[in-house]
């Protein structure tokens, strides 16, 4: 069973019907439980990420997270869900998220005002490795974004795959062992994005790591 | 390099998709789930469904609908028409639409862009309006005063002022729907869509006159849009999604090219 982890950080019927649209059982929950009975897990999350932080220590979800990532449990964040996997995030005048990835999470500082914040559409990932996530879809496809602010990991390591917005270019996608991540909404990013999360669906993390390419 | 968006529009009437000029002489055009798969097919960036006589009617609207298009298709799309709180907000937004317009209500209650933002974030609020150009310096002093109703009534609001208030408010995008420009096919109105798109921090979609490939290319290289909505050129068969992708691209204009 697949878990939607439903930590009161938006609208998650995009993520469901997805992964409905691929055949797949998953199940939108806040149980503890259900979450560490997962044999995958989905991370979504749109708005603040210090409402996100709190509302997931409130509903005791944060221990199960860690506990499924450390026992190697496929896991993919999504725009928000990824923004708190890094140590900490400037909004909401700054807040420590979960430290999974290292590094932190920064707000677009546009050098001209012709880039509105939030960035709002589709725009293109670089595959800056070779990865699972990846089979069938080319390099420089577009995805869909709506966010203010961007992962910004100290180890490169983990960056999967890059964008350019506002001046910057910015790691869209991360991932590491059995966690990948991605800026970008793939539950709306049409057949490429369905076709990333189909990828992630029948991922078998254990047998492949990311190589440099 | 964020691509710019293209967005069909469809006017459902009910039950079917429908288009007229300002308003009038509506035919229909078939049905709106077919209409959306057959545009996602096509690479359409993003879509928006007006429930056109809702309001009019005093109407909800339509949610067996926006559940159908959310399975049918896999891509943003909005709802607008007939959203009079933020119940009806929140019905649209967990049935699947990734956004709603508001427009009349705005104008009405500007207190539901607020309330909207911060139940469900300004990126789910967008706010929709009718400017018409009007020569009253002094009430309107941009040249264009909002419309509400269909065009048919005037507001006494100025286009710029409203358009910098509800971003304060916390709309997330702002579409301009050109009154003097819509159901025409001659071009956008560029002079009024780059003075809200140069005056708001928050993307602005240009909406009302688009006739061919040529209009989307000006309304983006010299009006600074963000997004622009097209009708009747693709629902005519005139033109086709992929063809007028590859004129933007052909001009040098950023569009989605893999789908």
């Amino acid at each position: 069973m697949i878990a939607i982890v439903d930590y009161r950080a938006g609208n998650l019927t995009s993520v469901l019907l997805a992964c409905q649209a691929l055949g797949a059982e998953a199940l939108i929950t806040q149980d503890p439980a259900a979450i560490r009975d997962a044999e995958r897990i989905i991370f979504p999350g749109v708005g603040a990420a210090g409402a996100a932080m709190a509302s997931l220590r409130t509903l005791g979800l944060e221990a199960p997270i860690r506990d499924s990532i450390r026992r190697g449990v496929p896991f993919l964040g999504i725009c928000v869900g990824t923004q708190i996997l890094l140590g900490r995030s400037e909004e909401d005048g700054g807040v420590d998220c979960l430290a999974i990835i290292p590094g932190e999470v920064k707000l677009f500082r546009p050098p001209s005002r012709a880039d509105k914040v939030p960035q709002i559409g589709w725009n293109s990932v670089m595959q800056h490795r070779t990865h699972p996530l990846f089979d069938g879809i080319a390099d420089a496809s577009e995805f869909y974004f709506v966010h203010s602010y961007y992962p910004a990991p100290t180890d490169r390591t983990w960056v999967l795959g890059e964008t350019d917005y506002a001046g910057v270019r910015f790691a869209s996608v991360l991932g590491r062992d059995n966690v990948v991540a991605t800026q970008f909404h793939t539950e709306k990013s049409g057949r490429l994005g369905l076709r990333l999360l189909q990828n992630f669906l029948s991922w078998k993390p254990s047998v492949h790591g990311g190589s440099p390419c | 390099m964020l691509t710019k968006r293209i967005i069909p529009c469809l006017d459902v009437r009910q039950g079917r998709v429908t288009k007229g000029v300002k308003f009038q002489n509506n035919v229909d055009l078939g049905d709106p789930v077919e209409m959306a798969a057959r545009y996602y097919d096509q690479g359409c960036d993003e879509l928006v469904f007006y429930d056109i006589t809702a309001s009019a009617e005093g109407r909800p609207i339509d949610i067996d609908m926006v559940r159908a298009v959310a399975r049918a298709i896999r891509i943003p799309f909005a709802v607008g028409g007939g959203i009079s709180d933020l119940a009806d907000m929140s019905r649209v937004l967990l049935a699947g639409a990734e956004k709603v317009s508001v427009n009349s209500l705005a104008v009405r209650n500007p207190n539901i862009i607020a309330d909207g933002a911060k139940a469900f974030g300004s990126q789910c609020i967008v706010l929709g309006m009718d400017p018409v150009a009007v020569n009253k310096p002094a009430q309107c002093p941009s040249g264009y005063e909002i419309t509400v109703r269909g065009f048919r009534e005037h507001t006494g609001l100025d286009a710029l002022d409203w358009a910098r208030r509800a971003v304060d408010l916390g709309a997330g995008e702002i579409v301009v729907n050109s009154v003097d420009a819509d159901g025409t096919r001659q071009g956008f109105e560029l002079r009024l869509t780059r003075l809200i798109a140069e005056a708001v921090g928050v993307p602005v979609v240009a909406s009302g006159g688009a006739g061919s490939p040529q209009h989307l290319i000006d309304v983006f290289n010299t009006a600074h849009a963000d997004a622009a909505i097209i009708a009747g050129m693709i629902h005519t068969g005139d033109y086709q999604l992929p063809a007028i992708k590859d004129a933007l691209t052909q001009a040098g204009v950023p569009v989605r090219r893999h789908w």
